[in-house]
């Protein structure tokens, strides 16, 4: 069954990915290239050698972009359909399609939201190349503490909802997944490499449009998975069909 | 992993066994992390392959993805 359900959920990854792609070249793309033409425009002023082209802006922006996004999204609709797997019948009361779309929508907000608002996305010329390993660590154990968080605050949703009722107790818990990462947020070190000059505009342009790219693939995460997974389950008292 | 699992299950939504997750979670997981970890950070501050080819590539994805890059 296990099995199934990863099977299913890289499939599903994949048309995420797809999607997410297609929003990616159409919304992403052009905030990438002006973002790229901004950082050539300072190294021309400071008087540095153009960058050697390793990988050329047309592979980059076509096949590097959809390669990127669709082994992500296969990857993480892997990972999701393992979480689904165990978490069926363990939180509660809930059906396979509900429980795909509340997975998805914790996965979205634990991974992507709540990480994001302290270290968010950042467009090329933005990030100093001499603080990578700084910020991948940062990035990396924020992401942690965030999944943390949310484990934490799910268990404890799970106790509640049964004392207290489906409302209060989902209240309380998001609240305490909230406190946590205020106080991670706190705690973290800032970081800010934007450059003076480069525009405001371009860098909301550029969160929003990767902000855009996560939310297709989650929302097709979240809704076909549990579509798929109730196909392969055979859940008589669940089925739309029964 | 022993913990019960038992007492928020309900009758009509039977749970799939943990030693049946387990291998599943264990070596497909760590294969997915893996290839996440490809798109998202190799050849950033850590790298597996030598040389920059891995990075350029998925540039464009790396940065839409919010991973930390450059």
């Amino acid at each position: 069954m296990t099995g199934k359900l990863l099977v299913r959920g890289m499939l599903v990854g994949l048309l995420a990915g797809i999607l997410a792609f297609g929003f990616a070249k159409v919304f992403g793309e052009p905030q990438i290239d002006r973002a790229i033409a901004f950082e050539e425009q300072m190294a021309q002023m400071h008087g540095d050698a153009p960058e050697e082209e390793l990988v050329s802006r047309e592979v980059q922006s076509s096949l590097g972009l959809f390669t990127g996004v669709v082994v992500y999204s296969i990857s993480l609709g892997g990972i999701f359909a393992l979480v689904f797997a165990y978490a069926l019948g363990r939180v509660g009361n809930i059906g396979p399609r509900g429980l795909a779309a509340l997975l998805a929508l914790a996965a979205f907000v634990t991974l992507i939201l709540v990480p994001g608002l302290k270290y968010p996305a950042n467009p090329p010329s933005v990030g100093d190349p001499d603080t990578i390993a700084q910020r991948t660590r940062l990035f990396f154990l924020m992401l942690l503490v965030s999944v943390i968080a949310a484990v934490i605050a799910i268990n404890a949703a799970c106790k509640l909802m049964t004392a207290r009722g489906i409302w209060s107790g989902s209240i309380i818990a998001v609240a305490l997944y909230v406190v946590i990462m205020a106080i991670a947020g706190f705690l973290f070190p800032a970081i800010n490499e934007v450059p003076e000059t480069f525009s405001a505009v371009l860098l909301w342009k550029f969160r929003v449009a990767s902000l855009g790219i996560q939310l297709v693939l989650w929302t097709t995460v979240g809704l076909v998975f549990g579509w798929a997974a109730e196909r392969v389950l055979d859940l008589p008292r669940y089925s739309t069909r029964a | 992993m022993a913990y019960s699992a038992a007492s928020q299950t309900d009758v009509s939504l039977p749970t799939i066994p943990l030693g049946e997750i387990l291998p599943w979670a264990i070596f497909g997981g760590l294969l997915l992390m893996l290839a996440i970890y490809f798109v998202g950070a190799e050849q950033g501050a850590t790298a597996l392959v030598k040389g920059m080819y891995v990075h350029e590539f998925v540039h464009d994805g790396r940065h839409l993805l919010g991973f930390p890059c450059h």
